[in-house]
């Protein structure tokens, strides 16, 4: 698989890929399940991606995972027969079993070792719900009764299908089919599509040449003439003699990733009758069957859809098996196997996959027109032209295109924090079940889409925050009982987007801040004076603090003290902010407030001091122009501004930057009334408004140098490069600096 | 390409600081551009000349004279950028001028003598003579990246 010019890696990677989506699908199947939802198209869901990651596993010979996903689709099509009832105990089985599932496919991705023993505690726990019936059951992977179609068709076969089901997933039905020893003659030809598909007969052949012996024919009759064979059309055929042990189904389900792309004819010898059966149905409903003789031929539309999901490298491979197949030679193995190609259970729409590279070299190019346009649009204004000339008309149908381009590109970047949320609900079931607390995962906003590279970002402080939400954040049961809550613990975790920005917050009803607890152990610590007095905020943010932990036993699952230090460092690396709110018996709110793109911004160009600044424009509410009696002084160097709701705070930009000396003489002075999202407000000085327009945001690397309150940085119409300022940094580090908003030493509490 | 294929030959890039002679391993050069103005970072050190746009990326700039502790140079229109890449990261580095570009073998560098003091990061990694001038070879990591933590 490290081998790049292996064309089975490719396909590897993307069956891979695929079961990523799967395992998402069956997520939230079953979550649907545990929150009641008894619609039989959830439980099929769950059971299609069950389903769908056995059979390409089988594709890839991963045996473990092939038997595993076996066993818990056995228990699912119970469920999905109606024969069995999720109850509690269930679904916390099947959950295990999903995770489970989700890290034999990681391992088998990586070749790590596998788990077997949580396999065998899980596998032993399915045959517990299965009862005496799963426990005769044999382990044969093979055995395949159910097929994996678009949805509609799928229930259809469940109306009538449920009794051939039993055929095969219980041993009740097996004399019906294994009183027979005998000889197969089965009859297979491929069409066209087949190849198309990167399928390969030889493999089929050669599956089969494992259930018994086999006496392969090769029909040739087909086969024209040389100069008039078209390479990429399938002209052979073969008969099989086959002596085996194994059922028809067993048979069946090697050709089952290439049902409606051949046509196929399984006969028992002894009892053969001359109906030549079109595959696609055999492998659904030949369980226990004798040949259906009224199935119609209609081949390609229930498997179509799913070529289309091919990855485009495996078409040039496509003509080769056809080639040598003409030769009349046995197919070469170089050819590619046969991927498991199922279309996902929900996809009704088409998805193109594309390489994250690709994406991001749009995005650049996007960013770099919008420059360019930006400078078009200065020079074209230098050049005096009227603004109702036809070149200035063109370039404002040219601006709004631009910008059109630009959402669409970073429509493709967003993503829904779904998979995020999913992957977190694994984590509260692991930890609660690590420190014995019965927690309910709730999330909220799981559609809110956020720039992909922040997703992926986000996982780790997420991971961290919602264990410390279990671990520390909830009581156990008795206090809980005690305070009178219900026993079981709720964690929430919700997004929304909130004026620009995409805010995530994590929350339990647990028994909030142990404030003197805190304090005490900031102090033990010898992170704040003994004597320090401090606001509740304040002592909410010593969480923030490098090395702290409030966990009176250390548990193994968290609190080692590395804690929310790293959180927070994590996520202002993603340009986001962490604030913390608790309420003594009533819980802890962790709020996480992130851009929502790290690409573009609504942004308002300014000058302070000759340098050209960008604010975002959403945290602008409003611009006034000061006069001496709008100023007031609280101290020297601390003076706010009267606006008509109250007193705001105000700094001059140019001197918190550094820039300039302290403006003296307020009248005049342009200020940007600023608000942010905690509701805080602040008045800042400027020198004058330039521009409103959208900026691309270029990052700022700050690997040796992160300037203060610098968000990022964006390139102008001259090619200049402005930055773009982060005014709740700005207004923290001045506020840190005068100590206007904070009467009390804080003593590096809040730095 | 050379004779000197005895030992592992190495070509580096001459430039002028404060009237020395400088070099840096050519291989880590990107290119060399003109000085245009800089955009200022807030609080930044002296020597953080700000950034500047290189072809829509946001390139940082350091003076190289300051950030070696000589003394800040007038800004002349011979002053270039010479940009270098360190560990995939860009950063620009002013410097007076270009001067040449030399072939040598590991042989013809000399370790500096030991005369700083231990903890100080070590930005010279080795001498040569040219010419009779003496040529410094400069440690382009520990010039970009032992700024870290000054900055923390």
């Amino acid at each position: 698989m490290s081998d790049p010019n292996d064309p089975m890696a490719e396909i590897r990677a993307s069956f891979f890929i695929e079961c990523e989506e799967l395992l998402e699908a069956l997520q939230d199947g079953l979550q649907a399940l545990d929150d009641g939802d008894d619609d039989p198209e959830t439980i099929n869901i769950v059971f299609r991606a069950v389903h769908s990651i056995k059979g390409g596993a089988g594709a890839f010979g991963l045996e473990a995972l092939v038997r595993f996903a076996h066993r818990f689709e056995t228990v699912l099509d119970e469920v999905r027969s109606g024969r069995m009832s999720p109850d509690t105990t269930a679904r916390k089985i099947f959950f295990q079993c999903a995770d489970h599932l989700s890290d034999l496919v990681r391992i088998s991705r990586d070749d790590g070792p596998l788990p077997d023993d949580v396999t065998a505690e899980l596998l032993s726990s399915l045959n517990g719900l299965l009862g005496d019936a799963g426990i005769e059951e044999d382990d044969d992977s093979e055995e395949e009764n159910i097929d994996f179609q678009p949805a509609t068709l799928s229930l259809d076969l469940d109306l009538g299908g449920d009794d051939d089901d039993d055929g095969m997933g219980l041993p009740a039905l097996e004399p019906d089919t294994s009183s027979d020893d005998g000889k197969f003659i089965i009859y297979f030809k491929p069409d066209n599509d087949l190849f198309e598909t990167g399928n390969e007969p030889f493999h089929m052949l050669r599956a089969l040449e494992d259930l018994g012996t086999c006496t392969v024919t090769c029909h040739l009759d087909e086969l024209p003439d040389l100069d008039t064979l078209a390479p990429e059309n399938s002209y052979l055929a073969w008969t099989i003699e086959l002596e085996t042990e194994a059922q028809e189904a067993e048979i069946a389900a090697s050709f089952e990733f290439v049902e409606g792309l051949c046509t196929l004819d399984i006969k028992k010898k002894a009892t053969a009758d001359d109906i030549q059966q079109p595959d696609e149905e055999t492998a659904t409903n030949d369980a226990s069957t004798e040949d259906t003789a009224d199935e119609t031929p209609d081949v390609p539309p229930a498997v179509e859809p799913e070529s289309d999901q091919q990855p485009s490298g495996e078409d040039r491979s496509a003509p080769e098996p056809a080639m040598t197949s003409a030769d009349s030679t046995p197919p070469a193995p170089k050819a590619t196997a046969a991927p498991a190609r199922q279309s996902s259970p929900t996809a009704a729409k088409s998805v193109v996959r594309v390489d994250l590279d690709r994406i991001e070299r749009l995005v650049n190019l996007v960013g770099e027109l919008v420059i360019n346009q930006a400078m078009l649009a200065q020079s074209l204004e230098r050049s005096g032209l009227s603004p109702h000339s036809d070149a200035m008309n063109g370039l404002e149908e040219f601006q709004r295109l631009t910008r059109d381009i630009q959402d669409s590109v970073m429509m493709i970047r967003a993503q829904p924090v779904k998979s995020l949320f999913q992957r977190m609900s694994r984590i509260v079931r692991e930890a609660s079940a690590a420190v014995g607390k019965d927690v309910r995962l709730h999330t909220e906003g799981e559609s809110t889409e956020v720039d992909k590279t922040v997703i992926e970002r986000l996982a780790d402080p997420l991971t961290h925050m919602i264990r410390n939400a279990v671990d520390h954040g909830l009581e156990n049961s008795e206090d809980r009982v005690a305070a009178g809550k219900p026993e079981q613990g709720q964690v929430n975790l919700t997004a929304a987007h909130r004026s620009g920005r995409v805010v995530i917050e994590v929350s339990d009803d647990g028994g909030g801040i142990n404030r003197p607890k805190v304090m005490q152990i900031a102090i033990d610590k010898g992170l704040i004076p003994a004597d320090a007095s401090l606001s509740d905020g304040e002592i909410d943010n010593l969480l923030f603090l490098p090395g702290f932990s409030t966990a009176a036993v250390v548990s193994d699952l968290s609190g080692r003290g590395v804690g929310m230090d790293v959180v927070r460092t994590s996520i202002q690396a993603l340009g986001g902010r962490i604030s913390i709110s608790s309420t003594p018996g009533e819980g802890t709110t962790f709020s996480i407030s992130l851009p929502l793109t790290l690409a573009v911004l609504d942004g308002m160009v300014v000058q302070v001091a000759e340098e050209t600044l960008v604010l975002p424009l959403n945290v602008v509410i409003e611009t006034l122009t000061l006069t001496d009696n709008d100023v007031e002084m609280v101290r020297p160097g601390a003076h706010v501004v009267r606006v008509r709701s109250g007193f705001v705070p105000l700094f001059d930009l140019g001197k918190e930057l550094g820039y300039r000396d302290p403006v003296q003489n307020y009248d005049g002075s342009v200020v940007l009334l600023i608000a942010h999202e905690d509701g805080s407000h602040a008045a800042l000085i400027i020198d004058s408004i330039q521009d409103q327009r959208q900026v691309v945001i270029k990052g700022l690397d700050d690997s040796f140098y992160r300037a203060p309150g610098i968000a990022a940085a964006t390139i102008l119409g001259d090619g200049q490069i402005a930055l773009i300022l982060d005014t709740s940094d700005i207004i923290t580090n001045a506020i840190g600096a005068t100590g206007m908003a904070t009467p009390q030493t804080t003593s590096g509490a809040t730095a | 390409m050379s004779e000197k294929d005895t030992s592992t030959s190495i070509e580096l890039l001459t430039f002028q600081l404060a009237e020395q002679e400088y070099s840096l391993d050519i291989m880590s050069v990107r290119e060399i551009r003109g000085w245009t103005k800089t955009t200022p970072l807030p609080h930044a050190p002296s020597y953080m000349k700000g950034v500047i746009n290189l072809r829509g990326t946001v390139l940082p700039v350091m003076d190289l004279s300051e950030r070696l502790g000589l003394k800040p140079q007038k800004q002349t229109d011979r002053n270039v950028i010479i940009v270098v890449n360190h560990d995939d990261v860009m950063t620009g580095l002013l410097v007076d001028a270009v001067s040449d570009i030399i072939a040598l073998t590991d042989d013809d560098l000399q370790p500096p003598p030991e005369m700083q003091a231990s903890n100080a990061p070590n930005v010279v990694s080795a001498l040569t003579v040219i010419d009779e001038r003496m040529i410094r070879v400069l440690d382009l990591s520990s010039i970009v990246t032992s700024v870290q933590g000054q900055a923390a």
